[in-house]
This record gives structure tokens, sequence and C-alpha cells, in this order.
């Protein structure tokens, strides 16, 4: 009998035990005086403006390469706070667990939280920790919500413009593909999640003083979904080149092999920025110095010469539209 | 001029009249459409897709009767991921929303992944989907002579495998059957070898081509097939020699051959065609699903406002059926070609309309 310290329901019975567990493990990780209170809620302070956003987080597996659902709780929530223009500053960070995952799985996730607010210069300030009967949730879920300050306000797609530049920051599919594939027991080591906070990244983008017009994190859906939806229903096109979008050979080989489609797969660390076309290069320039923004490349431009769609130039030469993702991507059989 | 380039010219450059050619190959179809390969083309060149897409030529009543095995509660069912948003007979009933209402469905790359789970669930009937052609033939077979060789009594095969000639035949002999020439699918010659394409000159008078998966290879192919057409001289062109050989897999058809034997099968569209399945062999009909749970269905096709059939026969291009774009879209298919990402419909749609 393996007596590895497990959770049971009684941790989230809201007694002794989810003390223990709040007071013992969690708070110390990811102290702060907001949160080191212990009240119903956090106050913190203000600003003008605030972004705020939320987002649940059931990735499966829970640990993959590059990344673990502790360290993508944080980023996903800085990263759409950020892609408002905003300095995230604040975090509320929820569990539920479901009984019987092991003590150690939930004490290196917490670790991975810690380290990765600690990069983004956030903080959780408050939270909750619910345990659920065994087969009525898997492992863990985690829910995180974000304040953050707005400092570049205007960000919005209704700004976009024909003749406007879009960029990638970098290679597309990275983390919808190592999970694929940790998924499906053919992880490799080669082939890691993107998962990383682009705060700093926007940051440095905004700071040029560029005319940047949107930003956005092509989470679900990847890429070709995230464009589409700038476009859709408007009198815009958005007109990319396949052969300059940045995608990993080995991420291009594992999608061939599993029949997906790397513009179409989900994304943690990447950003799409829309800009004027003559401030693209000093955009490009500014991301190229930051560790998340090293491959970013332009990969195409916004014209208005197929209404509401988004058209790419096949590598091969052809021209096809993409649509927005319909349902999961299922795996094809030949 | 790069060499998409002088393929294209060169196909130009030959004076065929109007020609019909088809792909016979969900990959393909999917090469085909995400390429744009069909807008470089001359006019006078039309692409339409055959039977090439396994799941879209399954029938809706083999799909109702795994509807129903799949609510078994001692049933696991287990597949390829094509095959869990096909729609039975009735719109919108499929694995997935079986799965949501409580049956047990995993998706898995191989079916040795569906034996591990037999392995794992004692307690529980796992029932493999066997779809596809002469490419997943041999793999299921592999796992059917395994499961037997380590006494797995809880595994067994729905097998919808199918073969490709006798469709062929089947559609030649179709009225108003009106194909020029047939792109020859790749994976399958891997196993078959060219020798296997023979029967298309020799018996059907008709060319073709072998081609690989990347938009030049089929390229390529579509111009040999051209050239053949102008020249008057039907016969296999090999376009994908890098992975095909004159006599194809050996080792592969055996296995097939030791597991399953040719039996009558039913098509979408084409109906029931004598030897164009693959049942199970004597010694293995212990893991045969159907038998073990009884599973019957009807030859006659359950009518559907779904025209795939016509589709899958060359009959239509997608567009033509009456659904295509409106009723009828990946969200919510109303037949298989909609569905599979390999499907002649979801294709059409997915990547035409600039």
């Amino acid at each position: 009998m393996n007596m590895e310290e497990i959770i049971t329901l009684d941790y989230g019975s809201g007694g002794k035990k989810t003390s223990r567990l709040i007071e013992k493990m969690i708070v110390p990780a990811l102290d702060n005086p907001a949160l080191a209170a212990l009240g119903d809620g956090a106050v913190i302070e203000g600003f003008p403006k605030l972004a705020f956003s939320t987002d649940s987080f059931v990735v499966d597996p829970i640990f993959f390469p590059g990344g673990d659902i502790g360290k993508l709780s944080v980023c996903g929530t800085v990263n759409d706070i950020a892609m408002c223009g905003a300095e995230p500053k604040y975090l509320s960070c929820s569990f539920i667990i479901e009984e019987g995952m092991a003590l150690s799985d939930l004490e290196k996730i917490v670790e991975s939280i810690r380290l990765q607010c600690e990069k983004s210069g956030v903080q959780v300030v408050t939270g909750d920790t619910k345990v659920v009967e065994k087969g009525r949730g898997d492992k863990i879920y985690i829910n995180t919500a974000g304040i953050g300050f707005v400092k570049y306000p205007g960000l919005d797609p209704k700004n976009i413009q024909p003749g406007d530049s879009v960029i990638v920051s970098g290679t597309v599919g990275d983390h919808g593909t190592a999970v694929m594939l940790s998924r499906s027991g053919m992880a490799q080591v080669e082939l890691k999640s993107d998962c990383a906070a682009l705060n700093g990244l926007c940051e440095k983008i905004l700071d040029t003083g560029a005319k940047v017009r949107v930003l956005r994190d092509p989470t679900r859906g990847g890429l070709a979904t995230s464009l589409n939806e700038f476009v859709e229903n408007t009198e815009l096109s958005i007109e990319i080149e396949e052969k300059l979008i940045p995608v990993k050979p080995q991420v291009q080989a594992a999608c061939d092999m599993l029949g997906l489609d790397p513009l179409y797969c989900a994304n943690e660390g990447k950003l799409i920025c829309i800009v004027a076309a003559e401030d693209a290069e000093k955009v490009i320039a500014a991301m190229h110095e930051t560790e998340e923004g090293r491959d970013a490349a332009v990969i195409g431009s916004v014209s208005d010469r197929y209404p509401g769609k988004l058209v790419m130039q096949t590598g091969f030469g052809g021209r096809r539209v993409l649509q927005k993702l319909t349902g999961a991507q299922l795996p094809r059989i030949c | 001029m790069s060499s998409v380039e002088k393929l294209i010219s060169a196909i130009r450059a030959l004076d065929v009249g109007q020609v019909r050619l088809m792909e016979v190959c969900g990959t393909h179809t999917m090469s085909i459409a995400k390429s744009g390969i069909k807008a470089m083309l001359p006019e006078n060149v039309q692409l339409l897709s055959g039977p090439g897409c396994p799941v879209c030529v399954t029938p809706p009543q083999v799909i109702d009767a795994i509807l129903e095995l799949a609510m078994r509660p001692d049933v696991i069912i287990t597949s390829y991921g094509d095959m869990l948003r096909v729609p039975g007979s009735r719109r919108g009933d499929s694995l997935l929303r079986r799965r949501a209402l409580g049956a047990r469905v995993e998706m898995v790359y191989s079916p040795l992944d569906a034996i591990d789970i037999a392995r794992k669930n004692p307690e529980k009937q796992v029932v493999f989907l066997g779809v596809g052609f002469e490419t997943t033939a041999p793999g299921t077979a592999a796992a059917v002579i395994t499961a037997k060789e380590l006494g797995i009594e809880n595994f067994s095969v729905f097998s919808m495998l199918k073969t490709v000639e006798p469709a062929l035949r089947a559609l030649k002999n179709m009225d108003g059957f009106n194909i020029d020439g047939f792109i020859c699918p790749g994976h399958v010659a891997v196993i078959l070898g060219e020798k296997g394409f023979e029967y298309l000159p020799l018996e059907l008078k008709l060319p073709g081509a072998i081609a690989g998966f990347e938009a030049e290879d089929i390229l390529l192919a579509i111009y040999k097939i051209l050239r053949r057409i102008r020249n008057n001289e039907p016969g296999i062109d090999n376009c994908y020699s890098r992975a095909v050989s004159p006599e194809g897999n050996e080792l592969a058809r055996q296995t097939v051959e030791s597991c399953f034997e040719p039996r009558r099968d039913i098509w979408r569209g084409l109906g029931g065609i004598d030897a164009s399945g693959l049942g199970f062999m004597e010694g293995f009909a212990a893991f045969d699903a159907e038998k073990r749970f009884d599973i019957h269905y009807s030859e006659v096709e359950t009518p559907t406002a779904c025209r795939c059939g016509d589709v899958i026969c060359g009959r239509i291009p997608p567009q033509l059926c009456p659904m295509f774009g409106k009723v009828c879209t990946p969200e919510d298919p109303v037949g298989p070609c909609m569905v599979s990402s390999e499907g002649a419909c979801a294709a059409a749609y997915k990547y035409s309309g600039i």
C-alpha cells in the first residue's frame, strides 16, 4: 500500500486540514501582505483604469514538457491582462482538487505558481481551495483572475486599418502539439510548450511608441482563429503568407503525424500584434531583443480585398481561406 | 521558374480538352484543398473526390449500430479521432454526443492502445472500431493476432475495413460514370505495390498515377495522367516511388490475409459491393464484435437528406449539395463528408470561398 500523502475530502472540509494546506503550503509559497491577511478578500492599491480578466485551467496532463498547470494558470491570466495594454498586478487563484491527488504534486504546482508570479511581477492576493470526490474532477482545476493597471489605453480591433502589418511573436502551435504528444504518450523532450508570460514583451512593444492597433494571445483555436476574430463581420481582410509563419519543424512533423494543423493549435506564450505598416520594423526590432519575441516576424498585412476573411498564400503558390476552428481538432485516420 | 510553375505550365500545354480526374484518398483530398491546387489548374481539368475517406464511406445504419453498442454499460468503444463526430441517421447523434450522455468512448491512435485499455479494464468489453482501407487493415490484423496470442478475451473489433479495388470497379459500372483517370492513393499503394493498380489500365481501360501527398507530388501525377489521356495509352505511373515499390508490402498483406477474408460490404452512396470489405476468418471469429454483440443492420441505406453518396461517387461536387455550407457545416454536420478532416465537403468548406 502506497502511503504517499494524498488529498482527501478532509482537505476541502474547511476545517483543520484545509487551514493546514493553506497556511503551511500555499500562503508561505505565494507570500505577500495582502494574501497573508487571509481575509475574505484582498485590499489592494488602485489606478485610474484597470484591466480585469479571468481564466480556468483544466489541462491534461497537469505536468507537460515546458510547464505545468500552475505555470499555465499564471501565464494565461497575466497574458490576457497584458494584451489589454495593462501591467498585471494582482491575481486570485482557486483550486478545485480531486480527492486522491498526491500532496507532492500539489506542492510542485504551487511552487511553479510562485516562480512564475515572481518572474511576471504579480502577486496572488486571494484564493480558494475546494476538494471534490474521486471521479468528480480530474486531478486539479485552477481558476485565476487578475487585475492590471492600464498603461497604454486604446488597444482595440476597431483601430485596424488596411495596410497594417500583422506580426506574430514566434513559432506557432508549440503548446497544443506538446500537450497532444504527451497526452498520447509520445512526449518528446525536443518539443516543449511555449508557456510563458508576455507582459514584458508587451511593454517592450508598446514602449516603442509605435501605432499598435491591437495585441492578442492566440491560445485555443490558434493563430488562424484569432486572426479570423479580428476581421469577421468587418469590411477588412487579413492576408498572410504561409512561408512567413514561423513553425518549428518538429511541430510541423508532429502535426502531420497526428493530423493536426499548427495554425489551429493552442499557443501559451505567443502574441499577435497588428501595427501601422511604417512602425512594423521598429516593433520587430524591439521584440527581437526579448527572449519571448526573438523569432518575431511579419506574416502578412490587413487589406480590404476579401471582406471578413483570412486568406493565406500557401507555400505552394495557391491561395485559400482559413476559417475559424470548428470544434476540437480530431486526429485523422491515415 | 519553380518546379511547381513548370508543372502547371506543362499541364496547360497538354491539349486534352475537358477531363475529370478523381482522387481516391482522403489525404489527397485534403492536400489538394490545403495547397490551393484547384485554383492553379487550367479550367479544363476538374478534380473530384472519390470514395477515399474511410469514415465517409461508412453508411449511416452502421454508425447507428455503433451508437447503440456504445450505450451498453459494459462496453468501452475505442476509435480513431475522425469517427467520433460522424452522425448516424439522426442528425447530431454521434459518439461524442453519446459520450456526453455517459457512454465510454476513448480516442486511440492505434488498435494496440485499445488492447491496453482492454487489459486495464478486465470487467469491460473493449470494442475497437476498425475503419480504413488496405492501410489500416494490417495494423488492425496485427492487433487481433496479438490479442489472440495474449489471450485477451474482452477485446473485439467492429470491422468496417474495406478495399479500394472493388469500389473503383463498382464506380466504373455505375450509370453516368464520367471519370477519365484516377489519382491513386499513395498509402494504399505502399501496401499493394504498383501491380495492385494494374487492373485500372488493363481491365477498366483508364489511366492512373500513384501519388505522394505533397502538392507537388499530386501535380506531377495529374500531369502524367493527362499525358496518358492525350496519347491514349492507359497505364499506371508511379509518382511516389520513394515509398511505393512495384511489389508493395508482402508481409503486411499476409498479416491481413491471415486474419481477415473478403466479404460483401456496404458503402455509402455505392451500396452493397461483393468482396469489398474485410470480415474475420473462422479462427478469429471470437474477436468479431458483430458476432459477439449480435449486431445486424440493413443493407438498404437509411435515407438522410445528405448527398454524401453523390459526392463520394463524383456525381456532384460538394457545393452542389443543397445543404452545403447552409444547413450542413463542420459545426453541425449532416453527413460524414462534412465531419472527417479528409471529407470532400469539409475540405471544400474549409478551404474555399475566396
